[in-house]
């Protein structure tokens, strides 16, 4: 099923019991903090592995879907649910206008114009009345899952987490191995033969470019409603640059490194948190060890010493 | 008062006047990156470190060594220089064979472990860097009075690019460079030492930024994050512009940052977007960007 390997199936059912296990001995809402960045980075890594696109705005859908699924939930008090599925709404829509634009043209241009368009995202949000502006949306009630299901709990609101991260992984995975995904790894291999062959190249792109957006977008509406806040910092490019690391350290075009970088990295920012700008210089430390040494990242070298695709 | 436009000409011209030194720094930063794309097919993201790191070197030279403005001028620009030498030589000379990519992601990296080290000791508050006293105070235009400093800054920064344009386009040197960028084993072949050739670009790009940096010093605080609110506006003004000459570059700097001097008057709200909106109308109607060769 999915398209998974035999290797793949044993290690997304060891990280399925991990998630399962996990709240009972680690403190719920650091996981809750893995699991947001960890759906971040699969959608990361679905333009940069599959599309072969470095895609250095990011934060612009994530931090989109944020604020909207932050500001409908305070605003209109709509359902958990509906505002998650807003947010990645919004991610897509954003992620449409964008990508338009951006797949005009490719290489280190497509990472500097993603880049510059979510400057402008962040600008945006800077001076829109809706977004509070520094002081962000803050104390978004939780509220009520489909009206039944009390979110105030954080081991509830966990395992809605967990859900959303493993739908949206596995959504991932199976956009990879359609047909659809077929022609995307076609196009990053080589995209003239591609062309050649009768496909729509940017079309393709840019339909990868929207659902990577939209799942962004759901990664930030999640993390909005888990923390009950939306901020100037989801939007800046500081974390179009900590997606790139985490996907990068756990591995570009792997399926588990994303997850797996996102524990670490998570990780590290809440260990180092007291040292101030020391994460900032051990999360640069940590990309030039990885461009330089470790390019396959911790997932893509495990793999390639246990000689299988994970 | 002279009114053009139902605006007051002096907070027309000061803004333009203002539109030009951003300007200044948006050609000087990405000429910078043109000519090391050019011949590293690396995007700089460490740039804005570096430029950040030339106005530090004039505080620094000011403050612990005692050396003023325009020494400071030379030495910081010579120093960051040696810094980009030791920096291409140990670590980005290592990618040359990679995708162009980790380029950017290796001094995406180097430039968070410069900014962070700098935050680290000296705050994110900002150190104040006078104005030297010959460039103080300000003098009548008859339709404005501006600032020496402010006219000092554009004055420099057009000389340095026009200069920089003359090394690449008219001299022997820039010649060969030029033929690099083209072919570089080719060259290399006539005897040329190519690698040598990139470290000098590389450290001449850099010294740009970094002069760059000494003239912002006085204008804006020198924090560690100056390079980074810079960087962002400079890459769109790079995908505007194309990275395919040296003039396009120039030029696009200076008038992007006019335009964005016009918008402040008459559309405020939008100032600080207006450079990315101008590179979306770009994309759409030539993607290439302007001084851009096709593809």
């Amino acid at each position: 099923m999915f398209g998974f390997s035999r290797a793949q199936s044993i290690a997304f059912i060891l990280m399925v019991v991990l998630i399962a296990v996990c709240p009972f001995v680690l403190y719920p809402v650091f996981l809750m903090r893995v699991l947001t960045a960890a759906l971040f980075a699969c959608s990361f890594n679905l333009m940069i592995g599959y599309v072969g696109l470095l895609s250095f705005g990011q934060a612009a859908f994530f931090g989109m879907g944020s604020y909207v699924a932050a500001w409908t939930m305070k605003a209109w008090h709509v359902d958990a649910s509906v505002a998650i599925v807003l947010g990645g709404l919004t991610g897509a829509a954003l992620g449409l206008v964008l990508g338009y634009l951006a797949i005009r043209r490719s290489g280190i241009y497509f990472a500097m114009i993603t880049l510059a368009l979510a400057q402008m995202v962040y600008f945006f949000c800077l001076e829109a009345p809706f977004t509070g502006g520094e002081d962000g949306i803050q104390q978004v009630p939780r509220g009520h899952l489909f009206g039944l299901i009390d979110l105030n709990n954080d081991m509830t609101m966990y395992w809605v987490t967990a859900a959303v991260f493993i739908g949206g992984f596995l959504l991932v995975h199976r956009i990879i191995h359609s047909p659809f995904g077929q022609v995307l790894k076609g196009i990053r291999e080589n995209e003239p033969r591609a062309t050649s062959l009768g496909y729509r190249t940017d079309d393709y792109k840019l339909i990868a470019f929207v659902l990577s957006c939209m799942i962004a977008g759901v990664a930030g509406g999640t993390k909005a409603l888990v923390f009950g806040i939306a901020t100037l910092t989801d939007v800046h490019y500081s974390t179009s640059g900590e997606v790139v690391l985490t996907t990068l350290l756990g591995g570009l075009g792997t399926v588990f490194g994303p997850a797996v970088g996102a524990l670490v990295v998570t990780s590290m920012e809440n260990y180092l948190a007291q040292f101030g700008a020391w994460v900032t210089v051990t999360q640069g430390a940590i990309f030039m060890i990885c461009v330089l040494a470790f390019r396959r990242g911790i997932i893509g070298e495990l793999g390639a010493f246990l000689k299988i695709s994970l | 008062m002279i009114m053009i436009f139902g605006v007051p000409g002096p907070l027309l011209f000061g803004q333009l006047l203002l539109g030009l030194i951003n300007g200044a720094f948006y050609a000087m930063l990405s000429l910078g990156l043109a000519v090391i794309f050019g011949m590293l097919n690396i995007i700089n993201f460490a740039h804005g470190a570096l430029f950040m790191m030339g106005a530090f070197a004039a505080w620094m030279l000011l403050n612990y060594v005692g050396i003023g403005y325009f020494p400071a001028l030379i030495l910081a620009p010579l120093l960051v220089g040696i810094f980009g030498v030791i920096i291409e030589k140990t670590i980005i000379s290592r990618l040359y064979k990679l995708d162009h990519l980790y380029g950017l992601l290796l001094t995406f990296g180097m430039s968070l472990v410069i900014e962070g080290l700098f935050r680290n000791a000296y705050g994110s508050s900002g150190l104040p860097y006078r104005i030297p006293d010959i460039l103080q105070g300000a003098t009548n235009l008859g339709f404005m009075y501006m600032p020496n400093y402010r006219g000092w800054v554009v004055l420099a920064a057009m000389v340095v690019c026009f200069s920089t344009w003359a090394i690449i386009e008219k001299t022997s040197l820039g010649a060969t460079l030029r033929a690099a960028t083209e072919n570089a084993p080719l060259v290399q072949a006539f005897g040329v030492n190519v690698p040598r050739l990139i470290t000098l670009t590389y450290a001449g790009g850099v010294a740009l930024a970094a002069f760059a940096g000494v003239l912002a010093a006085p204008i804006y605080s020198v924090n560690p994050n100056m390079g980074s609110n810079f960087i962002n506006t400079v890459f769109a003004v790079v995908v505007i512009g194309g990275m395919g000459s040296i003039m396009g570059s120039i030029l696009t700097g200076f008038g992007l940052g006019v335009v964005e001097g016009l918008t402040k008057v008459f559309y405020p709200q939008a100032s600080a977007t207006v450079v990315f909106l101008v590179m979306v109308i770009v994309l759409l109607v030539r993607p290439r960007g302007l001084f851009g060769k096709a593809a």
